[in-house]
């Protein structure tokens, strides 16, 4: 804590000095927590304990069946085929969802005021519990729910729909009510940074609302886009609270190989997991990061 | 293209009200289904409207301990704002400068955010069994006796909660200096004040408003974190760890019940910081000042 307060007493001090407690959080953290990932991965382990010694078993048990099995597809690919389904399916949902929000927000509301309640009704359900954000689909959707009284109400169907709830389904639609936030801030601030006068000269030379929408507004989004991207695709990736809540214990994620394993307690199998789905994220993200240099974007 | 009102006006602000009924109609449902009457299940119909589930889970009704996690999820969520908001500050203002390590501490922030949390979740527990076993074994006689184990609350669990809310607190404080006009600063250093006081008299209290963001961002990420906690707890869980494992094994209005209670808090910090910086604003703009309007 003495660095905290050296910035302020005395005159001038240097950058790094400023930074120091912040980067030590990152360094204790996480920067050496994924150093012990990535060595513990190679250790091995019995029941109870894990032992010092290097060994790759975590990681050929990981894949086993992989090769041997082809062309059917061993545990782990079908897991990952599986995650990245939903990746694709919530970032197409949450990426139209979001942009038409953000370009209505910063496009067809005209007060500044108004902007901002409107953004901000969009952003403080992110500050409330996502578990409970979870829950709370149960009296809607689950069996005697609000959706299956209406429908059977109206005769449109005479049992109730059981896929409503705990299913793919509510998984992803769990999932683009959590993370939409994600695409809409990003995108709305890459809007509000468009120079007017483009729409303005657009409009004058005679352009359409979809041509202005299409040759000016996506093009200079896209660093907005990219950055929703890259935070929603990561967050499907890594989670296991979203897919064991609403999916109802059946459907496999990546991230839910590192918690399960994780409750057998044993460290490097589930750190080889884990390595593998750093990896997996990464390739996703130099391939954003090919599009849009992230700093500059801020 | 804001002259009139077009039909694409209509459309998308038609879009917009159905989005904000998305977000908010499961939550407003379960508000008020957590007034249910005591005979009332987890579904509508309303069996009677009144306070018995909140009564029940004052007495602890059959669940493990929820006011100890209340307080221990509101400790820890004070803790984590004091210090997402300080560190974030300093951070903020040495990233202004250039310093060797910049390029690093940024791509390692933005890093923090994108590693999925169980990942980073999993490496504290494995960091911190590590440190046990070799204080147990290589330790001072009088830390090895004792040590059951250096996870905790405080230890690991605030630690993994600053990497989630550090970050978001970073990007705030970028986006505040981004904007910020340097020249407040120059006249302030022209007239002769010390770099403390150009920060205390000048910077300070034009960026105050966003800071309290910055404070808002620290506690509330903290009091819903779940997926950083779940592996760097401790023995003690914290609010969103029990409501999480109440979910599977609940069956009555008691969980809507504490999820409209945990709601509410989130819902009362907002609205504080947000009175806040409306004060603030409001303070700067009636000292006839065009501070923070840059």
């Amino acid at each position: 804590m003495a660095e905290t307060r050296a910035p302020l007493e005395s005159p001038g001090l240097p950058g790094w000095l400023q930074a120091t407690p912040f980067a030590a959080v990152f360094l204790l953290f996480f920067v050496l927590p994924l150093c012990f990932v990535i060595t513990v991965s190679f250790w091995d382990y019995n029941d109870y304990e894990m032992i010092p010694a290097f060994t790759s078993r975590s990681y050929v048990e990981s894949f086993e069946g992989c090769l041997t099995q082809l062309p059917d597809l061993c545990t782990m690919l079908k897991t990952y085929v599986s995650t990245a389904k939903f990746c694709a399916i919530v970032w197409a949902l949450t990426l139209f969802i979001g942009f038409t929000v953000a370009y209505f927000l910063a496009f067809y509301v005209r007060s500044a005021t108004t902007q901002m309640v409107l953004f901000l009704v969009c952003t403080i359900p992110f500050w409330t519990s996502n578990v409970i954000r979870m829950i709370s689909w149960i009296p809607l959707l689950g069996r005697n729910g609000l959706v299956n009284q209406l429908l059977m109400s109206l005769h449109i169907v005479n049992a109730p729909v059981e896929w409503l709830l705990y299913s793919q389904f509510s998984v992803a639609l769990a999932f683009v009510h959590l993370f939409t936030f994600f695409m809409v801030a990003p995108i709305f601030n890459s809007m509000m940074r468009i120079d007017r006068r483009l729409i303005e000269a657009a409009y004058d030379s005679g352009a359409s609302t979809w041509q202005m929408l299409t040759n000016i507004i996506i093009p200079l989004s896209k660093p907005g886009i990219a950055i929703g991207s890259i935070f929603v695709v990561t967050i499907v990736m890594g989670d296991f609270i979203t897919f064991s809540e609403m999916g109802g214990g059946q459907i496999a994620s990546a991230g839910k190989v590192i918690a399960t394993r994780l409750s057998a307690l044993q460290f490097p199998p589930a750190a080889a997991s884990a390595v593998i789905l750093l990896v997996a994220t990464m390739v996703i993200i130099t391939v954003l990061n090919r599009i849009v240099d992230i700093r500059r974007e801020l | 293209m804001n002259e009139g009102r077009s039909p694409a006006f209509y459309a998308l602000a038609a879009f917009f009200g159905l989005f904000v009924l998305f977000l908010y109609g499961p939550m407003i449902v379960i508000f008020v289904l957590s007034f249910q009457g005591p005979t009332g299940g987890l579904t509508f119909p309303m069996n009677g409207v009144s306070l018995h589930w909140f009564q029940r889970l004052w007495e602890g009704g059959g669940i493990v301990d929820i006011a100890g996690a209340f307080r221990r999820s509101l400790a820890l969520g004070l803790v984590v704002m004091v210090l997402t908001v300080v560190f974030s500050l300093t951070a903020g203002l040495a990233f202004r400068k250039r310093f060797f390590f910049s390029n690093i501490l940024f791509f390692v922030t933005v890093a923090s955010l994108i590693v999925p949390s169980i990942v980073t979740s999993l490496g504290i527990a494995i960091e911190f069994h590590v440190l046990d076993d070799v204080l147990k074994n290589y330790g001072p006689s009088w830390i090895s006796d004792n040590l059951q184990t250096t996870m905790g609350q405080f230890t690991s669990g605030l630690g993994a909660h600053l990497t989630w809310t550090l970050p978001f607190g970073l990007l705030v404080m970028f986006a505040i200096f981004n904007r910020f006009d340097g020249r407040y600063e120059e006249a302030a250093r022209d007239q002769g004040a010390t770099p403390w006081q150009t920060l205390r008299y000048v910077v300070l209290p034009i960026v105050a408003p966003s800071v309290v963001g910055v404070g808002l961002f620290g506690f509330t990420l903290s009091w819903d974190e779940i997926a950083r906690s779940s592996q760097t707890m401790g023995e003690h869980n914290t609010l969103p760890m029990e409501l999480q494992a109440l979910t599977t094994t609940v069956t009555n209005p008691d969980i809507y019940a504490l999820g409209t209670t945990t709601t509410a808090v989130s819902f009362g910090v907002i609205a504080v910081a947000l009175g806040s910086i409306a004060i603030l604003r409001a303070r700067q703009a009636r000292h006839g000042s065009d501070a923070g309007q840059a």
